[in-house]
């Protein structure tokens, strides 16, 4: 089933919503059927976040999604909060550098990538979560590399344009690690 | 036909608004709504029209009927506890047959509640959100592509009954993204209403907008010729959505988040080999009657799918005459149904337990 | 014969249902002239309040707008944006401004909105027959105060024109009074100016205009009027507390 549901979490200030927007824009450029949905309030700085994207090929129903089968967490209390909820058959993608704990499940891939160390060895502390985002689309193809630099153009905001070749390499990054 | 675009359900609605016309945007900031303002705050200024962060939702919504008595487009949006703030302005808006769009982007109650979504301001907007018998007309959107179109409407049926208009969504469709596309924009006819205060130039009696009647028989007679404006709309002006009902023996009522959410529920349900259907309100006053008392020929049972205590329950069962069991889903605080707790009422109506 | 005396243009024929003796008949007069003399009655858009002045929608010509308690200045505020050429102005008492409205009288002021505001002080609730206002003087018998106002439990008068003169926005603030003819003339004087200046775009403009209530007062109209010169004046001094102009400044 052409069906993504995806929930990426973590603390707020980690780019989580970014990133799902991120993947939001690539999937319009796709003209995919597609939903956005964040968690919203004093939570957004510090506490955790996330948010959860629906990439479909049929009309979507419900913008809220119990059984994700795509996961990206990027602290502890995420990891425990869907770690059960991951759709027998979905993948995880776990921020290493920040969880040290391994994934209890083995009807689930876990993917664990070191993704803040990884963004502060390249010199760009801030972009963990694109490393993240570069992996799940090389690992699920849930939208083609093309789109998501499509949508990567679209979800930067243009105050913020000089940043877009480093939030690439960033994404190709993420997509080489697991390859290697 | 405008190319399709990424927004949230609050920016989303703002531009709607825009595209409508209303150049007058009076607002104060609160949770769920706040990209409302930011949207307005950012934009009006720019195409020469108003926005104006109030002192307070009474007083926004006192700068609403002001606009609004002069015959233009006007508008506000809150959340939950703001609005309730608003019923004063809004009863006099209704008693001084003006027109107006209120967004209720709706929070988690009683008292500050939360902020998180709910549907629990439903008999508060369906009821007429004030003192004094009156209705509003009340919209709720389900998607985000229906916050802008039923902002447009909003607006239009605001002006054709002159009345106030509530477009009351959820904190859900407020803060998600969907591809949407906006409406194209709309040409107002800008000769003055002739009962609008735009100052007589001395040419014609003045115009009062007024809700004050002292003698009893004159504010009976216009309460009695509101209600049957209110009665034709009643009859002309119902929208809802009818999704798998051809077959179904349970008929789930639900609008705004809860649509959504149930509409994965009867596909799911259907692969269990239970025949569901969903009746959605998109218009909860005037609330489609005809459609369910018709339904409720044909199903064995209904649920009312909504995030407050059973509100909507009692229009549906109201609507269908309690002909036949009404169960009821409901999750409150900010809780939202999950496809599970709709399946767990669908096997309930299917068993028909009460 | 010369015509000496003549009703305004701008105000209706309709009977005015104040008490004998309640000054709100002359201040009414005396905004109508002004709209007259101004020449502005064709694009003047008034705001009524709830309170004795409730109908005043009923006594000028020119297009009205009917305001919830209090709510008048947020109302103007709709109107002035929506065209601001229109020339607006509320009409207010004492409770319905300086109580429940205070909210939107001060933010109204903050704004510098460029509305004209006629405040009818008579400490006293007249409408509802006599309770308690927020103007009401220190040891004042109303219905809700029938041992005096104590100031202990129920507070200290409001001063309004001393409260928004310490606000950045108010282009003119002036205290008046309409109980002798050359107070009367003073008043007129202020009104006109506080219209002048919305027509000059110089914003926001409050007339407060010392008035007598004898019903509620318990008084003659005449003994009213003294009570306004050995009561109230002491506690609220007449005079000009805001003008951006520089002109009569304190």
């Amino acid at each position: 089933m052409a069906d993504h549901q995806i929930i990426i979490a973590g603390f707020g200030g980690q780019g989580l919503l970014f990133s799902g927007k991120v993947l939001a824009y690539a999937g319009l450029a796709e003209d995919r059927q597609l939903s956005w949905l964040p968690s919203y309030g004093p939570e957004m700085r510090g506490g955790t976040a996330n948010c959860t994207v629906i990439l479909s090929d049929e009309p979507i129903g419900s913008p809220i999604v119990d059984h994700p089968n795509v996961v990206m967490v990027m602290n502890n209390p995420s990891l425990d909060k869907y770690e059960n909820m991951v759709a027998p058959g979905g993948k995880l993608f776990v921020d290493s550098a920040l969880i040290s704990r391994k994934v209890d499940r083995d009807d689930i891939d876990v993917y664990y990538i070191p993704a803040t160390q990884l963004a502060k060895d390249m010199g760009a502390p801030t972009l963990a979560n694109m490393i993240l985002l570069g992996a799940i689309v090389k690992e699920t193809g849930c939208v083609s590399p093309e789109h998501l630099e499509e949508g990567l153009r679209h979800a930067v905001p243009a105050r913020h344009a000089d940043l877009i070749d480093l939030n690439l390499q960033a994404l190709e990054l993420g997509k080489n690690y697991t390859q290697a | 036909m405008q190319e399709k675009v990424l927004m949230k359900g609050n920016e989303a609605l703002a531009e709607a608004a825009i595209l409508a016309g209303c150049r007058h945007y009076f607002g104060y900031p609160i949770t769920p709504q706040t990209e409302v303002a930011a949207y307005m705050s950012k934009k009006m200024p720019k195409i020469g029209g108003v926005f104006l962060q109030a002192e307070s939702e009474i007083a926004a919504i006192n700068m609403v009927y002001g606009v609004a008595a002069t015959g233009k487009r006007a508008m506000t949006s809150s959340s939950s506890p703001g609005i309730a703030l608003k019923c004063e302005g809004i009863s006099y808006l209704a008693g001084s047959d003006l027109p107006a769009l209120i967004v209720n982007v709706q929070r988690g109650g009683p008292g500050l509640g939360g902020i998180q979504p709910s549907q629990s301001d439903y008999f508060l907007a369906t009821r007429g959100p004030g003192h004094g018998d009156f209705h509003v007309i009340v919209l709720a959107p389900a998607s985000v592509q229906e916050m802008a179109d039923m902002t447009l409407k909003g607006f239009e049926l605001a002006d054709k009954y002159r009345m106030p208009c509530m477009l009351l969504a959820d904190g859900t469709m407020g803060q998600m993204m969907e591809p949407v596309v906006l409406p194209d924009p709309v040409e107002l006819d800008n000769t003055p209403k002739d009962w609008a205060v735009t100052g007589t130039e001395c040419k014609r009696e003045h115009h009062i907008v007024n809700s004050l009647y002292l003698a009893p028989k004159k504010l009976e007679d216009v309460n009695l010729e509101r209600y049957e404006r209110y009665k034709k709309i009643e009859e002309e002006e119902c929208l809802w959505e009818e999704f798998m009902m051809e077959d179904a023996e349970i008929c789930i009522v639900s609008c705004g988040i809860t649509a959504r959410v149930s509409r994965n529920a009867i596909l799911e349900a259907r692969k269990q080999g239970i025949k569901v259907g969903m009746i959605r309100p998109i218009t909860l006053w005037p609330f489609p009657k005809k459609p369910l008392l018709a339904a409720a020929d044909k199903v064995k049972s209904f649920i009312s799918v909504e995030l407050n205590m059973g509100q909507m329950k009692e229009d549906v069962e109201l609507a269908i005459r309690c002909k036949k069991p009404v169960y009821g889903c409901t999750r409150v605080g900010g809780m939202i149904t999950t496809v599970d707790d709709i399946l767990a009422s669908i096997k309930e109506a299917e068993k028909g337990e009460e | 014969m010369a015509v000496v005396f003549d009703k305004p243009k701008s105000l209706t024929d309709n009977v005015l249902h104040y008490c004998p003796g309640c000054t709100h008949g002359i201040v009414h007069r005396l905004v109508a002239e002004v709209i007259d003399e101004l020449g502005i009655e064709g694009r003047t858009i008034g705001i009524a309040p709830v309170g004795c002045s409730v109908m005043a929608y009923d006594y000028f010509t020119v297009d009205m707008v009917e305001a919830a308690h209090g709510r008048a200045p947020a109302v103007a505020t709709g109107v002035k944006r929506s065209d601001p050429s229109k020339i607006v102005f509320t009409y207010q008492g004492d409770g319905d401004l300086a109580s429940i409205g205070m909210c939107e009288t001060v933010h109204s002021a903050v704004r510098g909105e460029n509305i004209t505001i006629i405040f009818i002080n008579n400490a006293i609730y007249g409408m509802t027959g006599g309770q308690m206002a927020p103007t009401s003087l220190p040891g004042q018998v109303t219905q809700t105060s029938p041992y005096g106002r104590n100031t202990e439990t129920q507070g200290f008068p409001i001063r309004v024109c001393e409260l928004l003169s310490e606000l950045d926005g108010p282009a003119y603030l002036e205290r008046v009074t309409v109980n002798n003819v050359k107070n009367v003339r003073n008043a007129k004087k202020a009104i006109k100016k506080a219209f002048q200046n919305q027509i000059d775009g110089k914003g926001f403009s409050l007339v407060e205009v010392l008035s007598s209530c004898p019903t509620n007062w318990g008084m003659t109209p005449q003994k009213a009027l003294e009570w306004i010169d050995e009561k109230m004046i002491p506690y609220y001094p007449l005079g000009v507390y805001r003008d951006k102009d520089g002109e009569n400044n304190g």
